[in-house]
């Protein structure tokens, strides 16, 4: 995991040199460890700190009336000021693009970025809504029942990606 | 069970889990980072219709329900038994089955009736939260309480809270001391014996007939209103009596052995129950009460409107 956050973070220099402040935003879970290791890799080469951001996209759902009991919601904390700034939302995986729906809505009510950049460790395609990722770790070809994990060992004891064919029906 | 599945209704904190008090705690944090965005609104209530149903005068509650719903994007009624069909005679049942038959999805309720809120949802399918019923729960009010503790101190567990004054009218008290107890604190009460409840002592909680003792024990006092528009009978001599006795005044708290938080409801009898300098002070955190208000009303309304309603329990039609 170490190798490919390496080459993230380089292109993510490269993406963002054009100017103007750059804020990396990790979506709750573990997008947020992503861009706890991100930020260093980024840093180092810029010279100069990041601002940063963590991002709850629970209340933004658009499946929130359907299921239940509630989701756990997590803490927000954004920059002030995201008008001009080049918003990169960090993210573990990305699948249906109903996430990052919420997380582009969310951002949105914060402010006006310049431009918004998605980076995401592992794209396992299955997209429903018209979403890309800019900078992507890894790719993997997966089916709509298979199941896709990142751990981190902030929070699970380990780094790795599993995935596991059929787990759900 | 999901710790914050609340099931279909707020009546009161003394049927609520130690894990789902928690559990509502838990859910207010996060809310409090949505009343500072710079729009400070969020869409998981988009489309759900809340009727706030107020039969007694309420200024500070209905309006922290009401920026909590807007704050979620919830769509809101305002109804006051003043003005409305409850001045030709309807039943609470009645008014309540007409609001739903109109597809509305909760009902907020403030009653003069001890049991209003368990009554209307027994018989009603919308979620029902009580915003004070009589003088039996005020549960937003306690959660607020203990959130407001639970910021200041780091956790509620062996906290010595002891609640000052009118206990006797008072919902707040009762939702405290459910609260407080299942959470682990030690509550006392302190007040006129006119004012406390003849078996209070069987809560589980201490009681001091002196203030000057209760200011020695506790860590934080919840000063009450004195609700002088409950007094229909000589429960105290004066209100300059009463302050001489039992008001908290800066001159007691200073021969307090550590500064004591102090909580107060709302709204003041400043000069009655409470000292301005007091209220005012360096150790009062009133202010932050009104706000955490909001926060905990949203977490209650998030976790309620997201539940599966048991409609087995709920009257009316199916």
């Amino acid at each position: 995991m170490g190798r490919v956050l390496v080459r993230m973070a380089s292109e993510l220099v490269e993406q963002t040199a054009a100017g103007g402040p750059v804020v990396l935003v990790g979506i709750q879970r573990r997008g947020v460890q992503l861009a706890d290791r991100l930020a260093p890799l980024i840093e180092s080469r810029l010279n100069a700190p990041l601002k940063r951001g963590t991002l709850d996209i629970t209340l933004y759902r658009d499946d929130l009336q359907a299921i239940g009991p509630r989701p756990e919601v997590r803490e927000t904390r954004l920059p002030p000021d995201l008008n001009g700034a080049t918003v990169v939302i960090v993210d573990d995986v990305l699948f249906t693009g109903r996430t990052i729906r919420a997380a582009l809505d969310e951002i949105a009510d914060f402010g006006r970025p310049r431009r918004v950049l998605l980076a995401v460790l592992v794209d396992r395609g299955g997209r429903e809504l018209p979403i890309a990722a800019d900078i992507t770790g890894l790719a993997v070809a997966s089916a709509a029942g298979d199941h896709v994990a990142v751990l981190v060992s902030e929070l699970d004891g380990e780094d790795a990606v599993d995935l596991v064919r059929g787990a759900a029906p | 069970m999901n710790a914050a599945d609340l099931g279909k209704d707020l009546v009161g904190l003394e049927p609520l889990s130690a894990a789902q008090i928690t559990a509502i705690l838990d859910t207010a944090e996060p809310f409090k980072e949505v009343s500072e965005r710079p729009i400070k609104k969020v869409p998981a209530l988009r489309g759900k219709t809340i009727v706030n149903l107020f039969f007694e005068p309420s200024t500070r509650t209905r309006i922290s329900f009401e920026f909590a719903e807007k704050r979620l994007s919830a769509d809101t009624v305002n109804v006051q038994a003043a003005g409305s069909s409850v001045s030709k005679g309807e039943t609470l049942v009645d008014t309540a089955r007409n609001l739903e038959a109109m597809r509305i999805d909760m009902v907020v309720i403030r009653h003069g009736s001890s049991g209003a809120a368990q009554f209307l949802g027994q018989r009603i399918r919308s979620n029902v939260i009580n915003a004070g019923d009589g003088t039996h729960e005020h549960p937003t009010q306690g959660l607020l309480d203990l959130l407001t503790l639970r910021d200041r101190f780091g956790k509620i567990a062996g906290l010595k809270v002891c609640i000052v004054g009118d206990v006797l009218h008072s919902r707040v008290a009762r939702s405290n001391i459910w609260g407080l107890t299942k959470l682990g604190a030690e509550v006392a009460v302190c007040g006129p014996s006119t004012l406390l409840p003849s078996h209070v002592a069987d809560l589980g909680v201490t009681v001091f007939g002196r203030v000057e003792e209760a200011i020695q024990w506790a860590d934080a006092l919840n000063v009450l209103r004195l609700q002088l528009e409950r007094m229909t009978a000589g429960f105290i001599p004066s209100l300059r009596e009463y302050n001489r006795v039992f008001g908290v005044t800066s001159e007691r708290l200073s021969r307090a052995p550590k500064d004591l938080l102090i909580l107060h409801p709302g709204p003041m009898n400043r000069g009655v129950e409470i000292d301005s300098d007091v209220a005012d002070g360096p150790h009062s955190v009133i202010l932050p009460q009104v706000t955490n208000g909001v926060a905990v009303r949203m977490a209650v309304l998030y976790l309620l409107a997201g539940g599966s309603p048991d409609w087995a329990n709920a009257g009316g039609e199916a």
